[in-house]
């Protein structure tokens, strides 16, 4: 041990391994953080393909382009793609770049753990996707074809394609909870001298409940995953009523995970938000412990609210009451969040470069995710909505206007942090127009169509809802095609940007709490060889 | 008392809310729920007319605030920014608190009780009970069984596929269309108690408001009160597999005197033989075990 120690004494400097072994044996975390984005963005571009094929079908009544079965494996590949694809990867990206920087630590707390947990996600996406392409040989049936939320029995009767979902699914959940560990052990123990829990950047602080909920969610989904795969193959009921089982039971399971999931997806975003509110607002985070303690109550709520996901299943008079007042009173921590962003920018010195208007872009679209899902949460009202386009709309409003949007509102902040060059500012302020107004082309139309009676998962529908769905198929391509200005501009300002190298501080406004901008840009392979101190 | 006088303030509240959804729903886009048929989609559309509402103010005052700011607490308009972190005057707090109790009263006060109100109506199903109908969804059909008139039938979509195909014009009915509807009575108190015979489906028509699960193994039950007579059209809304988008539900809502026809159209004509009326005796005892067996159920729910 003492030899092996004395013989590489000093090795910190060797540089590290070029070519293919560099992110093959990465250990990293900006390497590893990379690779995560990268992998969440082509994650991000298959689910988009996806779902365009089904915006396609669905621009007008009556089957044009496909059948009912592969519709449904496309919505069901999409939503596990765009969860566990791109948000979860994305999020974890950003954490991998950014923790270590925000809180003066040189890498992450466990390297080799950080390399495994990536290197599953390759190897699940597979799987995930395969099926596709073993259809087009004849092998199999094709994909997922029973939602993402993998109901039985409808799940039970599935093709192989669904045997190939539960695998990515528990490897997807492996990652994502050896990624936990790793964020919790780095943030307990690897900050500077002087950084104190209460002087962590918020994103660190979302982070930690976003990996503490994952801690606790993941293994659930994995226990219920595998209990439909006991039931299709090795004879068990546990979801069959016919054996004694039932199929409500994983309803119950899948929610408990399927709730605190959407706060994982949310809480990183919650980070960002303030940080780059503040940078162009020229004044300090408003309200840093209210956020703090609202994001460990939506974490703690989260964890006992899952039966508002399928209230019409038939539950008793109390346990529906309890399920609307509990879900309600999330609104409560929300809203001090919002006053906190609201406050975070009132009487600042504001200017509006790409990553605020994405920022100040974001609340609004997330306070219609937010406020119609406080409609949502009455179970009278949700016995109208449950199943229909008004949930689909309100949760786009969540997971990619609060998610992916969020996502790319961190992007656009740190990526010039990162690489050092400057994205092209104009391109990234086209791309925030026109997402903004697609992305609501698409969805407003929803929220009508929804409340007129058109049921989700439909590859057909009657004429009164025409209108509107050709109108959402317009808004869908416009919102698929400026995501490809997001992908030209990254990929523009990795390789070179506009040519202007920025400073360290990038923006002009940026005092935060984090540490990543004493750092220079772009910051050295090993964040911080000497320990920063914190007064 | 208190809630008797919440009661009527927002079926007042709801009548100008009301008003104004129903002048919507008249254009050619559809913007809200269907004009409603029964006491619970009534109460439904009154709901969430005022949630809506509700929720379209506070956005809209929020966005007016941020607005406001975005125009006036601008660098480039020379504005000294605050360094503000937190409320520090007894004023500040105040406003702090103000948007969390606001927040408060809305979701347990102004939504919280009616919410209450709306969903114990719904919920009591037995209570009057004049009638029963079973629903079993399958893949991909209805099946209706009226256990005390000893009808039973199913029900499955009449669109051609030649219409889902485009190779000809689509009907006016496209996909909320079936060979065999549901005929219910009109103003009477009918407990539908929904079961599945294989996947998990939801038998749901818009103007009733009344959706639930029907589950394999398992009794959920809904009631509906229909007010008006008339053809009402849904359909599933819980993924079943390919066939989903084509199981449409249909309800001919008809006047006592044209159901009680309609049953006696529908009763099996006078056995011709003893054996054949012994096999319908026991076919029909064998189904009212079932339906009692399922109430047993629903009533340990």
């Amino acid at each position: 041990m003492s030899t092996a120690t004395a013989a590489h004494d000093g090795h910190d400097d060797h540089g590290h391994p070029t070519g293919i072994g560099r992110w093959l044996f990465a250990t990293n975390h900006k390497d590893i953080g990379t690779m995560y984005l990268i992998f969440a963005l082509a994650m991000f571009f298959l689910g988009g393909i996806m779902i365009m094929l089904v915006r396609a079908e669905l621009f007008q009544p009556g089957l044009q382009i496909m059948e009912p079965e592969l519709f449904n494996q496309l919505i069901s590949v999409h939503a596990l793609v765009m969860i566990f694809g791109a948000l979860m990867p994305a999020a974890v990206g950003m954490a991998n770049w950014l923790i270590p920087m925000q809180i003066g630590a040189p890498d992450m707390a466990l390297p080799r753990l950080n390399n495994f947990s990536f290197w599953i996600l390759v190897p699940a996406a597979i799987l995930l996707t395969m099926p596709f392409t073993l259809a087009m040989f004849n092998i199999g049936d094709g994909a997922i074809a029973a939602g993402w939320t993998f109901l039985p029995p409808l799940s039970t009767q599935g093709g192989m394609g669904m045997d190939f979902a539960i695998f990515a699914v528990h490897l997807l959940g492996i990652s994502s909870v050896l990624g936990s560990i790793n964020v919790i052990v780095t943030i307990l123990n690897m900050r500077a001298p002087g950084m104190t829990m209460m002087k962590l950047p918020l994103f660190c602080w979302s982070w930690l409940v976003t990996a503490v909920l994952l801690i606790l969610a993941i293994p659930v989904l994995a226990g219920a995953v595998t209990m439909l795969l006991t039931d299709r193959h090795f004879g068990t009921h546990f979801f069959n009523a016919a054996g004694g089982g039932d199929p409500i039971l994983f309803q119950h399971i899948f929610w408990f995970f399927g709730h605190p999931e959407v706060y994982i997806l949310l809480l990183p975003i919650w980070g960002f938000i303030p940080t780059i509110l503040s940078t162009f607002a020229r004044k300090p985070v408003f309200g840093y412990k209210a956020q703090v303690y609202s994001f460990w109550a939506i974490g703690g709520m989260s964890l006992i609210v899952w039966a508002h996901h399928f209230l019409t299943a038939g539950m008793p008079l109390a346990a529906l009451l309890y399920f609307m007042y509990i879900t309600m009173a999330i609104s409560l921590p929300l809203a001090v969040l919002f006053y906190c962003w609201i406050a975070g920018i009132w009487r600042g010195a504001m200017s509006f470069e790409a990553p605020m208007l994405f920022a100040v872009g974001w609340i609004i679209m997330f306070g219609i995710g937010g406020l119609t899902g406080l409609v949502l949460a009455d179970a009278a009202a949700d016995a109208q909505y449950h199943g229909t386009y008004f949930v689909v709309a309100h949760f786009h409003y969540t997971i990619f206007a609060g998610g992916i949007f969020g996502i790319m509102t961190g992007i656009y902040y740190w990526l010039p942090k990162f690489t050092g060059n400057m994205y092209s500012a104009s391109l990234a302020k086209w791309h925030f127009w026109v997402t903004m107004i697609a992305f609501n082309l698409t969805f407003i139309p929803q929220f009508f169509v929804g409340l007129a009676g058109m049921p989700r998962r439909v590859p057909d529908y009657a004429l009164q809802f025409a209108e509107f769905n050709m109108i959402s198929t317009v808004g869908a391509f416009a919102l698929g095609a400026a995501q490809l200005l997001f992908l030209y501009n990254v990929i523009a300002c990795v390789r070179g940007g506009i040519g202007v190298k920025v400073s360290d501080k990038v923006w002009d406004g940026a005092d935060v709490e984090g540490l990543e901008f004493t750092l220079p840009s772009p910051p050295p392979f090993h964040s911080f060889t000497v320990q920063p101190i914190v007064k | 008392m208190v809630g008797n006088l919440c009661k009527k303030l927002f079926n007042l509240l709801g009548v100008v809310f009301f008003s104004i959804g129903s002048t919507v729903a008249y254009a050619e886009y559809k913007f809200n729920f269907p004009e409603p048929a029964t006491p619970i989609a009534r109460d439904t559309l009154l709901v969430h007319n005022l949630f809506s509402i509700i929720c379209i103010v506070i956005f809209l005052v929020v966005l007016a605030i941020m607005i406001y700011s975005l125009i006036t607490h601008r660098k480039d308009k020379g504005f000294k920014a605050s360094t503000a972190t937190g409320p520090s005057t007894k004023v500040q707090v105040f406003w702090t608190l103000v948007p969390f109790m606001i927040l408060l009263y809305l979701d347990f006060i102004l939504i919280g009780i009616p919410a209450w109100h709306a969903i114990a109506m719904m919920e009591d199903t037995k209570t009057d009970a004049q009638m029963v109908v079973k629903v079993t969804g399958s893949q991909w059909k209805w099946q209706y069984d009226y256990p005390e008139e000893g009808i039973s039938f199913v029900s499955t979509l009449t669109t051609p596929a030649s219409q889902i195909d485009n190779s000809v014009p689509k009907g006016e009915h496209y996909l909320l269309e079936v060979d065999n509807p549901l005929v219910l009575p009109i103003n009477k108190k009918i407990r539908m108690l929904m079961t599945s015979s294989d996947v998990i489906h939801e038998w749901w028509v818009p103007a009733f408001a009344s959706k639930r699960n029907a589950i394999p193994g398992f009794i959920r039950e809904i009631w509906v009160t229909i007010e008006k007579p008339g053809t009402y059209r849904g359909q599933c809304t819980e993924l079943c597999g390919k066939g989903h988008g084509y199981m449409p539900v249909v309800v001919e809502a008809v006047t006592q005197e044209q159901y009680d026809e309609w049953v006696a159209s529908k009763k099996p004509p006078v056995p011709p033989s003893v054996e054949v009326s012994e096999a319908g005796e026991g076919l029909n005892s064998q189904a009212k075990v079932q339906v009692a067996g399922a109430m047993s159920v629903a009533g340990a729910n």
